[in-house]
C-alpha cells in the first residue's frame, strides 16, 4: 500500500523528508519540499500534477539520476542519497528499468541490441543474455521483430521495445515518464495492458508520470504533486475514465 | 568483446562521414610517410656512414680539388689503415633526365675503404683490367636495363668535354638495404688519362679507414695540421659530419619535413576533433541513456575513444599501405634524384602510433564533454 507521509519502515521504496531546490539566475526554485512516500514491492503507482509540479524531478530522484538537496531515499534497504556517483550508477543498473516518453532507443541497433544493452554491464555469457533478450521481447510480444532497427518499427512497437530494455535485467522497480505521451489511444492502451501485465503476472513495482487521467486510473493508485508537495491519491471520476479504457 | 557491435554500429552510422573521416588520416598518414622517407634519404648518409671513416676534401669546399701526392703522407701518419680518392664526374647519360652519380675510383683501395659494397670477383677482375671498365649500382643497372659486357655513353661538360665511352665489367650490391646502388664507378687511370693537363694530378676527396674511430679526431686534427698554410689546405671529419654537412647545402630539410608533417597531423586533428565532436553531439540523448542504464562515465569515454582510435588505425593502416604501393613508384619516378626510398618499419610503426595519438586526441574532448554530460540535463533537452 502507498503512504503518503508514511513512518513505516518494511517498504520497498521509502522518501522521507525530500528537498530539492534549483539555482536558475540567482533564483531558488522548490521544486520538491519535505516529500515523504512509501512504496511496496508489486505496486503500481501513478504520479499526476501540472508542469512544473515536480513530477520529472521526483522520478529523477527515484532513478538516482539526480540528488536531493535534503532528505533521503532508501531502495531495498540501500539509502541511494548519499551514494557517490560511481555507485549510483551501479546501482541503477542493478535496480532500476527506465521507460521514457520518446523511447530512446539506439537508432542504429535493433530489437535485440537495444535489449541487450544492459545485460551488457553484467557477467552473463552470449548465451544468457540471448536467452534473456529473447524472453523479455517476448513478454512485450515482439519475439518476432527482434531484428527490426527502430525505424523499421511503429511507436507502439519500439516503447515496447524500451520495457523490454527496461525489464530485461530484472531491475527492483520500473521508472516510466510518461510512457504513452507519444502515442495515439489505442497504442496507449495496449502499453498500459502491458505494464499491468508486469505488474500482476510478473510482480514488477512500477512508478510513472502521466498528464493523461486514462493512463493514471491503470495504476493501483494515483498521487498528485502540486507545487512540489505530495497529496493523497484521489478518486479519478468515473465519467473522465469511461470509454478510454478497456 | 561484447562493446565491439555497439561501437561498430556508432561507426556505421554515417557511412559517408566516416569514410572522408578515414580518408583525411589515409591521406595524412600517407604524406607522413613520404615525407619521413624523403627525410631518411637526405640524412641516410649520415646513418650509412662507417663509424672509422674519415673524409678528407679541400679546406675552401668541396668542388676544390687536393693534390694526389698527399696520399702517401696521409697513409704514413699513424691509425691510418687504408686510404682512396674519388671524384665527381657529373656527366650525362643521354638526357639530363637521366640523372646517377658518377664517381671517379681508385680500385686497389675502394673495396678495402668501402667493404659494404660487394662485386662478383671475377666482375671485379675484368674490371681492374678494363681501363674503360666501369662498375655499375645495381638499381641504376636496372633502370637504365643495362647487362654487364654493355658499351655506355656519358658526356660530361666539366674536364673538356665530350662523350666518354664505358664499358659495364660489373654490378655492385649493398650489403644493407639502405646502401646506395645507384652509383657508377670508374677507373682512376682512365679519368686522368682524358682530363686536361691542367687538371691532372688533383683529386676531388680522400676517404679513409682508421684503425680505432676514437682515435680519429686526433687523425683528423693531425692531417689538418700537416697541410695546413699550404695551397691545398684540408678539412677533415668524420664520414657522418661529412654526410651532414652535404645535406644542409640543400637548406634545412629536417626543418621544412617536421614543420609540413606537423602541419598536416594538426589539420587532422582538427578534422578529426570537429567530427567527433559532431557525433557526440548528435548522440547527447542516446549517451544520456547509456548513463541512465548503468554506463559509467568511463564506459562512455570508453566509447568514443574506441570509434576514433578504430578510425585512427584504419585510416592509418590505408594510408601507410597505399605509401608502401606508391612510394617505389615515385621513386621510379624521380630518376633516382634520391637514392634509396625505403619506407621502414620503424617509420611505418611512428606512422601508425602518431596516428593513434590524433585519433586519441580527436576522442578525448568530446569523451571527456560525455562524461561529464548530467544525464537528467541531456535528456531534458530531447
Amino acid at each position: 500500500m502507498v503512504k503518503v507521509d508514511a513512518t513505516g519502515n518494511s517498504s520497498l521504496i521509502q522518501v522521507r523528508d525530500l528537498d530539492k531546490t534549483y539555482h536558475r539566475g540567482g533564483e531558488e526554485i522548490d521544486v520538491l519540499q519535505g516529500l515523504n512516500l512509501d512504496v511496496n514491492q508489486g505496486e503500481f503507482v501513478a504520479f499526476m500534477g501540472p508542469s512544473g509540479s515536480g513530477k520529472t524531478t521526483l522520478l529523477n530522484l527515484l532513478g538516482g539520476l539526480d540528488v536531493p538537496t535534503r532528505g533521503k531515499i532508501t531502495v531495498s534497504g540501500d539509502e541511494i542519497t548519499h551514494m557517490s556517483a560511481g555507485k549510483l550508477t551501479e546501482w541503477r543498473a542493478r535496480h532500476v528499468g527506465f521507460i521514457f516518453q520518446i523511447y530512446n532507443l539506439i537508432p542504429v541497433l535493433n530489437a535485440f541490441q537495444n535489449v541487450e544493452l544492459p545485460l551488457l554491464l553484467t557477467t552473463l555469457s552470449k548465451a544468457e543474455r540471448r536467452e534473456h533478450v529473447e524472453t523479455a521481447l517476448a513478454v512485450v510480444g515482439l519475439a518476432d521483430r527482434m531484428k527490426h532497427f527502430p525505424r523499421q518499427l511503429s511507436g507502439g512497437q519500439e516503447q515496447r521495445v524500451a520495457i523490454a530494455r527496461a525489464i530485461v535485467a530484472d531491475p527492483t522497480f520500473l521508472l516510466c515518464d510518461e510512457p504513452t505521451g507519444d502515442l495515439d489511444r489505442k497504442r496507449a492502451d495496449e502499453i498500459m495492458s502491458l505494464m499491468e501485465e508486469l505488474v500482476a503476472r510478473y510482480h514488477k513495482t512500477v512508478l510513472m508520470v502521466t498528464h493523461d487521467p486514462l493512463v493514471a486510473s491503470r495504476a493501483h493508485t494515483t498521487l498528485h504533486l502540486e507545487k512540489g508537495v505530495l497529496v493523497e491519491g484521489r478518486q479519478i471520476a468515473q465519467d473522465t475514465v469511461a470509454g478510454g479504457m478497456a | 568483446m561484447k562493446f565491439g557491435s555497439l561501437i561498430l554500429a556508432n561507426l556505421l552510422r554515417k557511412k559517408i562521414r566516416l569514410l572522408l573521416t578515414i580518408g583525411s588520416f589515409a591521406v595524412a598518414l600517407f604524406l607522413f610517410a613520404f615525407l619521413g622517407v624523403v627525410r631518411d634519404a637526405f640524412n641516410r648518409g649520415a646513418d650509412v656512414a662507417g663509424a672509422d671513416r674519415l673524409v678528407i676534401i679541400n679546406r675552401t669546399s668541396i668542388i676544390n680539388p687536393i693534390p694526389l701526392s698527399y696520399r702517401d703522407k696521409i697513409l704514413h701518419i699513424p691509425g691510418v689503415k687504408y686510404i682512396t680518392h674519388n671524384n665527381w664526374f657529373g656527366g650525362v647519360y643521354k638526357d639530363e633526365k637521366n640523372f646517377f652519380p658518377q664517381f671517379v675510383i681508385d680500385p686497389e683501395n675502394q673495396r678495402q675503404v668501402f667493404p659494404e659494397f660487394s662485386v662478383p670477383e671475377d666482375q671485379w677482375n675484368t674490371f681492374v683490367k678494363d681501363r674503360e671498365g666501369a662498375i655499375v649500382g645495381e638499381r641504376t643497372m636496372e633502370r637504365f636495363h643495362w647487362k654487364v659486357g654493355d658499351r655506355i655513353p656519358i658526356k660530361t661538360t666539366l674536364y673538356g668535354g665530350g662523350s666518354w665511352e664505358f664499358n659495364i665489367d660489373g654490378v655492385y650490391r649493398g650489403k644493407r638495404a639502405q646502401d646506395d646502388e645507384t652509383q657508377f664507378w670508374f677507373q682512376w687511370d682512365y679519368f686522368e688519362e682524358r682530363i686536361p693537363d691542367r687538371l691532372k694530378g688533383n683529386i676531388g676527396w680522400y676517404v679513409l679507414r682508421v684503425d680505432n674511430p676514437e682515435q680519429s679526431p686526433r687523425i683528423a686534427k693531425t692531417i689538418d695540421e700537416e697541410f695546413a698554410n699550404s695551397p691545398y689546405e684540408t678539412k677533415t671529419e668524420t664520414e657522418s659530419a661529412f654526410a651532414a654537412g652535404w645535406v644542409k647545402q640543400f637548406g634545412n630539410i629536417r626543418f621544412l619535413i617536421v614543420t609540413i608533417g606537423s602541419v598536416v597531423f594538426f589539420t587532422l586533428l582538427l578534422v578529426t576533433g570537429n567530427t567527433m565532436a559532431i557525433s557526440v553531439r548528435e548522440r547527447t540523448s542516446e549517451l544520456a541513456v547509456l548513463k541512465a542504464i548503468g554506463f559509467s562515465d568511463r564506459s562512455v569515454l570508453f566509447f568514443i575513444l574506441g570509434e576514433a582510435l578504430v578510425i585512427a588505425l584504419i585510416g592509418g593502416l590505408l594510408g601507410l599501405l597505399l605509401a608502401t604501393l606508391a612510394i617505389p613508384v615515385l621513386a621510379t619516378a624521380l630518376n633516382g634524384m634520391l637514392p634509396n626510398l625505403i619506407l621502414s618499419p620503424a617509420l611505418l610503426a611512428f606512422g601508425l602510433l602518431t596516428a593513434l595519438l590524433v585519433g586519441i586526441a580527436s576522442g578525448i574532448l568530446p569523451g571527456i564533454g560525455a562524461m561529464r554530460m548530467r544525464v537528467v540535463h541531456a535528456l531534458r533537452r530531447v
